[in-house]
């Protein structure tokens, strides 16, 4: 064995760690309340209200910045310096760099979502923020890049766990990404308007370069970090084979990079790229099934806690949506499906499938385990964990159902032709087929807005009931 | 620097960087599963979250 024996007195920092954890929970009522908010809005428009503020295009970008980067940045801040922390065997090396990070970006999400709400956007998905916000999540990342490599540098542990693996990964490909994708000139010093370096397919190309890999390694290297660490811990038991971990680590990190023209087929980039995207999005199967397979597997000899534990629950159902999307996804990619799914609701819900069955359910599991260990305490109720899984659950299948039948539908409707060659159906037709669906996904994301709710309640009582004092 | 030219071109540097990456993977793999006693190390490691709470 390679640990190190260290002695008692070693503190962590989970002061940072507590306010990442709580902002975590207040982004994931937020963003989700936003989200069923739009979805409604999609069912019925006169929720616009006509004001401009609060109509679908603006509050959009306000969902997706409070869900990924509100929600998800917060818990993948959390669990990395908790995880970074306690397999290391050593303290975060600057309590003021920490603080930085915690300050610095939830700035980023406050005045994102304002920059939003006002109209200000560059037009980029999931990057819709102006040259101004830009600069400031570089600085930002670059001083959560130093923190966690100066902690890993002081570690007490010989070898660094995998789990660290991926989150570094996570950080060095989130700045790439983010610095090429809003290279971008600003209009004047004192305007927010920029305009982006790169034009036409090239432009789109980068824009899906890193719209792809921010689904890559935001949401699913950071979060397989997170699954490595605390899979093993509430089952346990060691991962079921940590040099599969290791080929998951190398193939995953470098598949995911050149997949990313997937989302332009039959448009006007080179056929070629569209070809090696499809391909690269095929062969990216094997690595997301090992790792699922390997983080299902840990369970091997225990499988009853599948019924007792309402926390392995999350995680084990969180594995599989995992192994779900990830078959998807690929299928997806193959020119002749995505020709059907492109534009339709499909890929919205091929999305959620992966965001709130993957992302949000490995979340919510590994803080029913972190919180109390934070705060020194048990969770408040195992029932309400129960309750909420249940609520999550069904919300999730409401929702990625509606979506796969309106997307099928849509697409089938969009490309239906009459005897005499002409289009069948207008396009507002194909609106007034989804109207029920669409109900039926906002009814989807009430039941799983329900349960952050409730998890949030279950946290209040958890952490009122705690303590802050290191053991 | 004539020779320079020759990695200008798709045709040539898509196949020369297949090989590299190819290789490297499989040294990857062979790295992790050539050897029994290594092999052994690295699956020792997958107990370092187990022992957090001892600390």
């Amino acid at each position: 064995m390679t640990t190190t024996s260290v002695t008692n007195t070693e503190q962590y920092n989970y002061d940072v760690i507590r306010k990442f954890a709580i902002m975590t929970l207040v982004w994931g009522v937020v963003g989700m309340l936003v989200g069923v908010y739009i979805a409604s809005e999609l069912a019925f428009p006169a929720l616009n209200f006509d004001i401009p503020y609060i109509t679908f295009g603006r509050l959009r970008p306000v969902h997706t910045g409070a869900v990924i980067f509100g929600f998800g940045g917060s818990a993948l801040f959390a669990t990395s310096y908790y995880i970074v922390q306690r397999t290391c065997q050593a303290r975060l090396f600057s309590s003021g760099l920490a603080s930085f990070t915690f300050w610095g970006w939830q700035s980023i999400i406050v005045l994102a979502a304002l920059g939003d709400v006002m109209g200000y956007t560059q037009g980029r998905e999931y990057a819709e923020m102006e040259w101004p916000i830009d600069l400031l999540i570089e600085v930002v990342w670059v001083g959560y890049l130093v923190l966690f490599v100066g902690t890993l540098m002081k570690r007490k542990q010989p070898h660094i766990y995998v789990a660290n693996w991926f989150y570094v990964a996570f950080i060095l490909a989130t700045a790439l990404l983010h610095t090429f994708n809003n290279l971008a000139v600003p209009v004047s010093l004192f305007s927010m308007k920029s305009y982006s370096l790169f034009s036409g397919a090239q432009d789109a190309m980068t824009q899906w370069w890193y719209g792809h890999n921010a689904v890559g390694f935001f949401l699913t290297a950071a979060f397989l970090g997170m699954m490595y660490y605390f899979v093993p811990k509430q089952a346990g038991r060691p991962v079921y084979s940590y040099r599969l971990s290791v080929l998951h680590f190398w193939a995953l990190i470098f598949l995911y990079m050149w997949a990313g023209a997937h989302h332009l087929h039959w448009t006007a980039i080179p056929d070629w790229t569209s070809t090696l995207a499809a391909t690269f999005s095929i062969m990216l199967l094997l690595p997301s099934w090992g790792g699922m397979v390997n983080g299902i597997l840990t369970l091997s000899g225990a499988w009853d806690k599948m019924r007792t534990d309402p926390i392995i629950r999350f995680l084990i159902v969180s594995l599989s949506f995992y192994g779900m999307s990830t078959f998807e996804g690929p299928v997806m990619s193959l020119k002749d499906v995505n020709a059907l799914s492109h534009y339709t609701d499909w890929t919205i819900g091929h999305v959620h499938s992966g965001a709130l069955g993957w992302v949000a359910m490995v979340t919510f599991g590994s803080f029913y385990h972190m919180i109390p260990k934070l705060w020194n305490t048990k969770m408040f109720s195992n029932r309400l964990i129960n309750i909420h899984f249940w609520l999550a659950t069904i919300g999730i299948l409401l929702y990625i159902t509606a979506m796969w039948i309106s997307g099928i539908m849509q697409g089938l409707m969009w490309r239906a032709f009459d005897d005499f060659g002409n289009l069948q159906y207008a396009f507002i037709e194909s609106v007034a087929a989804a109207h029920n669906l669409y109900i039926m996904r906002a009814v989807g994301g009430l039941f799983f807005l329900s349960g952050m709710v409730l998890m949030c309640y279950n946290m209040y009582k958890t952490i009122k009931s705690g303590s802050t004092e290191q053991a | 620097m004539e020779w320079l030219m020759w990695f200008t071109k798709f045709e040539n540097t898509k196949p020369v960087s297949l090989v590299i990456f190819f290789g490297l993977f499989c040294g990857v793999v062979v790295y992790l599963y050539g050897s029994k006693q290594r092999g052994a190390q690295l699956e020792s490691f997958k107990n370092i979250p187990l022992q957090d709470d001892d600390i």
